[in-house]
C-alpha cells in the first residue's frame, strides 16, 4: 500500500507504468493452504469490497453486450479496471454524506447503493431508471442517497461539490462532500477555482482524481505540463495524497483518513488515486492511442486480482465465496435486465415535464 | 434606510437593497454570495451595509471564480440553501454559463425531477456609462432561450424592490438582469408589499394607437418616446415585458389586438435578438391584427465601443423609438 503524503515525496513514481510493479509469483492456492494462516476480522471486509468491485465488473460487461445488441444506446463509459476507487471511497462514506460524480460513474452509482435495476432501467431509458429515463449512462441521480449525478462537462462537477459542502457547513451538519473527477479535470479552470475556494473557506470537501492516465484519448503527460497531481493540489494549501488506485484496501485507508480530516475541520483533502481502464474511453472509441504492452502490465494489477491474492494469503475460503458472490451477482443483474425490458417507457405527451418544478412549463 | 410604510423617496439601488436585506431577514437559508458584495458594499453598491449587519457567512466574498462561486451556489441550493448570487457583469457571466445552462437549467430535467435548483442569480447587464465592449452588452436574450430559467429584467422601483422575494421562492433558477443606467434613477416608492407578478407582462401606459415593447434599461427611453408621440397625437401604449422567459405572449396579443401596430425596444443586438423573438411572436399570434410591419429599435451591430458619441449612437434612443413609430403609423 502507498499512501504517501505527496508534499513529503520528491519522486512520486512517474505513471507512465503502473504506480506499483505486479507482483510476481503469486502464491498458488497450494502454498497457500501449507501456509494455513487463520481467517481475521478483514475477512468479511474484503469480502464485501470484493462484492462491490465484482458488481460493477459484471454490470458493466453485461452493458458491453447490450450495448452490441442495441438496447443501450448513447455514449457509454465504461469503469471496468477502476473498480478500486468506487468501492473504497464508498467505504468511507456514510448515508448522510454527498456525492458529485462524472460521466463514468456506473461505479460511483453501484458502490453508493443504488440499485442495479435503477441503474440499468436508466440505460434503457425507462421510466423506472434512477434519473427516469431522462438522463441515462451520464447522468445517474439518487436525491435520496445524495448522489448528485452524473456530470458530464470535465470539472463541471467540482464547483457544485463545493457548494453542496458549504451548504452543509452552513447548515451546521458535520457532511463531507466527495467529488470525484478524472485527470482530464486538472487542465479545466474549474478545477482550480474550486481547489482555492474550497481551500480558501475551509470546505469539507474530498477531492478525488481518479488519474486514468488518458484525458479521453490524449495522455498525461501530453495535456498536463507538471504530472504530479497531488503536489499541484497541495499547493493550494490543502492534505494531498497520491494512492495506488488498484488497492481497494488502500484506497478505502486513505479514504478513511481524509474524511477523518475532514470532519475534523481540517478542510478539503485531496486523493490522487491512480489507476487504469482497462476499456477505451468510450463504446465509440477505437482506442488507438494505448499500446499493448502498457494496457497489459496494468490488467496485471486487475483490483480484483489483487484483492483475491491477498485473500487467498489470508488463508479466506476466497474461491468458494468468489463463486458465491458471482451466482448472487449474475442473478441480480439477470434481474435488472429482465426489469429493464418490462420496465415502461415514458408516453411523450409528458415530454415536457421537470423542465421547470410546474407541471409543464408556460412556453409552448 | 427602513421599510418603506409610507411613499418613501429612494433609488432602484436602495429598493434592491431593501430586497436583499428583507430576504436575509426573512429567511436562514438566504445567503447572498458574489464579487465585493461584502466589505466592498457590491461593484454598483448595492450590498452596502449588509456585511455589517448579517455578518460574512450570508454576505460572502468571493474570489473573482465565476464559475466556482455560481456552481456552489447551485450546489448550496441543491442542499437546502437559498442562495443570492450576484456577477458584475452579464459579459463575466460567461464564465460561468456552463454552470449556469449545463447545471442549474439542466439538473432537474436530467434526474428525473429529483433535484430542483431554488438559486437566484443577479448580475449588471447594458450600455451606456462608456464601459466599452467588456462590460456593456445586453447578453439577458441568450438566457432567455434557455428552457429551465426564469429571466427577470425589473425597470422600475417596485419590481426592483418587490422581485426579489418572489424570486427565491421559485423553486428553480431565476436570473434577474439589472440595468446598470438604473441604479441611480429616482422616485417615490409604492408603499405596496406583495410580491411582484413574475408571470405578467405590466402595461406601464396605455394607448390606442401602436404597441411600444421594451424592458429593463429602455424602459424610460420609451416612456419618453410615447410622451413625445403624444404630442403628435399618436396614443402608444407601453408594455414593459419584466419577465423575459417565460413570456408573455398573451399580452403582447392582447395589445396588438387594440393598437394594430408594435415597435419592438430591445438594448441587445438585432440579429437573434429577444427582440426577434417577439417579433416573430407577434407575427405568428398577431398577424392578422397587424396592419403594419413590427419595427425593432436595436443596438447596432458592433463591439459597444467606449467613444461617448459613438457609444451613443450604437444605442437605441429615445428619437429613433420615435421614428420607428412614426413609420409603422404612417
Amino acid at each position: 500500500m502507498t499512501v504517501a503524503r505527496t508534499t513529503r515525496t520528491r519522486n512520486t513514481p512517474t505513471a507512465t507504468k503502473p504506480a506499483k510493479p505486479a507482483k510476481k509469483g503469486t502464491r498458488t492456492k497450494k502454498s497457500a493452504k501449507n501456509r494455513t494462516p487463520a481467517p481475521t476480522a478483514d475477512t468479511g471486509r474484503r469480502r464485501d469490497l470484493l462484492e462491490g468491485m465484482l458488481r460493477i465488473r459484471r454490470f458493466e460487461e453485461r452493458c458491453v453486450e447490450l450495448y452490441s445488441a442495441t438496447k443501450i444506446r448513447g455514449f457509454v463509459h465504461l469503469y471496468i479496471g477502476e473498480e478500486a476507487v468506487a468501492v473504497g471511497v464508498n467505504e468511507a462514506l456514510t448515508a448522510e454524506d454527498a456525492v458529485v460524480s462524472t460521466y463514468r460513474e456506473h461505479g460511483h452509482a453501484l458502490a453508493r447503493g443504488i440499485t442495479a435495476e435503477a441503474v440499468m432501467a436508466e440505460m434503457y431509458g425507462r421510466t423506472t431508471g434512477c434519473s427516469g429515463g431522462r438522463g441515462g449512462s451520464m447522468h445517474l441521480f439518487d436525491a435520496s442517497r445524495r448522489f448528485y449525478g452524473g456530470n458530464a462537462i470535465v470539472a463541471g462537477g467540482l464547483p457544485l461539490a463545493a457548494g453542496l459542502a458549504l451548504a452543509d457547513r452552513m447548515r451546521g451538519q458535520n457532511h463531507v462532500t466527495c467529488c470525484f473527477f478524472g485527470d482530464g479535470a486538472f487542465a479545466e479552470g474549474e478545477f482550480h477555482e474550486t481547489a482555492n475556494l474550497a481551500a480558501l473557506w475551509n470546505l469539507p470537501l474530498l477531492l478525488v482524481c481518479e488519474n486514468n492516465r488518458y484525458a479521453m484519448g490524449t495522455a498525461l503527460e501530453r495535456h498536463q505540463a507538471q504530472t504530479d497531481l497531488a503536489l499541484r493540489a497541495a499547493s493550494y494549501g490543502m492534505v494531498a495524497w497520491s494512492v495506488d488506485g488498484m488497492d481497494v484496501e488502500a484506497v478505502e485507508q486513505a479514504s478513511r483518513r481524509a474524511v477523518e480530516g475532514i470532519r475534523a475541520g481540517t478542510g478539503p483533502h485531496f486523493l490522487e488515486l491512480r489507476t487504469y481502464r482497462f476499456r477505451a474511453h468510450s463504446m465509440y472509441d477505437p482506442d488507438r492511442y494505448r499500446d499493448k504492452a502498457e494496457i497489459e502490465s496494468w490488467k496485471s494489477r486487475d483490483p480484483i486480482g489483487l484483492l483475491v491474492d491477498r485473500m487467498r494469503e489470508n488463508g479466506d475460503p476466497v474461491d468458494r465465496e468468489f463463486a458465491r458472490i458471482e451466482r448472487r451477482i449474475t442473478a441480480e443483474i439477470d434481474d435488472a435486465v429482465e426489469a429493464a425490458e418490462q420496465a415502461p417507457e415514458e408516453p411523450v405527451e409528458t415530454l415536457l415535464r421537470h423542465v421547470t418544478s410546474a407541471p409543464s412549463e408556460a412556453v409552448t | 434606510m427602513t421599510s418603506a410604510t409610507t411613499t418613501a423617496k429612494t433609488t432602484y439601488r436602495e429598493a434592491l437593497r431593501e430586497a436583499l436585506r428583507e430576504s436575509l431577514r426573512s429567511d436562514d437559508r438566504v445567503f447572498l454570495m458574489g464579487e465585493d458584495v461584502g466589505r466592498y458594499g457590491g461593484c454598483f453598491g448595492v450590498s452596502l451595509g449588509l456585511l455589517e449587519e448579517f455578518g460574512p457567512e450570508r454576505v460572502r466574498d468571493t474570489p473573482l471564480s465565476e464559475s466556482a462561486f455560481v456552481g456552489s451556489g447551485i450546489g448550496a441550493a441543491l442542499a437546502g440553501m437559498r442562495p443570492i448570487v450576484e456577477i458584475m457583469t452579464v459579459n463575466f457571466s460567461l464564465l460561468a454559463l456552463d454552470q449556469i445552462l449545463n447545471n442549474a437549467a439542466t439538473l432537474l430535467h436530467m434526474s428525473g425531477g429529483q433535484l430542483a435548483v431554488p438559486l437566484v442569480i443577479r448580475m449588471t447587464t447594458g450600455a451606456g456609462r462608456q464601459l466599452a465592449a467588456q462590460h456593456s452588452h445586453s447578453l439577458e436574450g441568450w438566457y432567455a432561450h434557455i428552457p429551465g430559467v426564469r429571466v427577470l429584467a425589473p425597470a422600475t422601483l417596485e419590481d426592483a424592490r418587490h422581485m426579489l422575494a418572489p424570486a427565491l421562492a421559485d423553486p428553480d433558477p431565476v436570473l434577474i438582469f439589472e440595468h446598470g443606467s438604473l441604479y441611480n434613477v429616482s422616485g417615490e416608492l409604492d408603499p405596496r408589499t406583495a410580491p411582484a407578478d413574475l408571470d405578467h407582462a405590466a402595461i406601464r401606459r396605455t394607448g390606442t394607437d401602436i404597441t411600444l415593447v421594451t424592458y429593463g434599461g429602455s424602459l424610460p427611453k420609451t416612456l419618453a418616446a410615447a410622451d413625445e408621440l403624444a404630442v403628435d397625437g399618436i396614443s402608444a401604449e407601453v408594455i414593459d415585458l419584466r419577465t423575459l422567459r417565460p413570456l408573455d405572449t398573451g399580452a403582447l396579443a392582447d395589445s396588438v389586438a387594440r393598437t394594430h401596430r408594435a415597435v419592438v425596444v430591445d438594448e441587445a443586438w438585432r440579429t437573434g435578438s429577444l427582440a426577434a423573438e417577439v417579433s416573430a411572436r407577434i407575427a405568428e399570434d398577431s398577424f392578422y391584427d397587424l396592419d403594419a410591419p413590427v419595427e425593432r429599435v436595436c443596438s447596432a451591430e458592433v463591439p459597444m465601443p467606449y467613444a461617448r458619441r459613438l457609444e451613443e449612437a450604437a444605442l437605441p434612443q429615445t428619437a429613433d423609438v420615435v421614428a420607428a413609430a412614426r413609420r409603422a403609423v404612417d
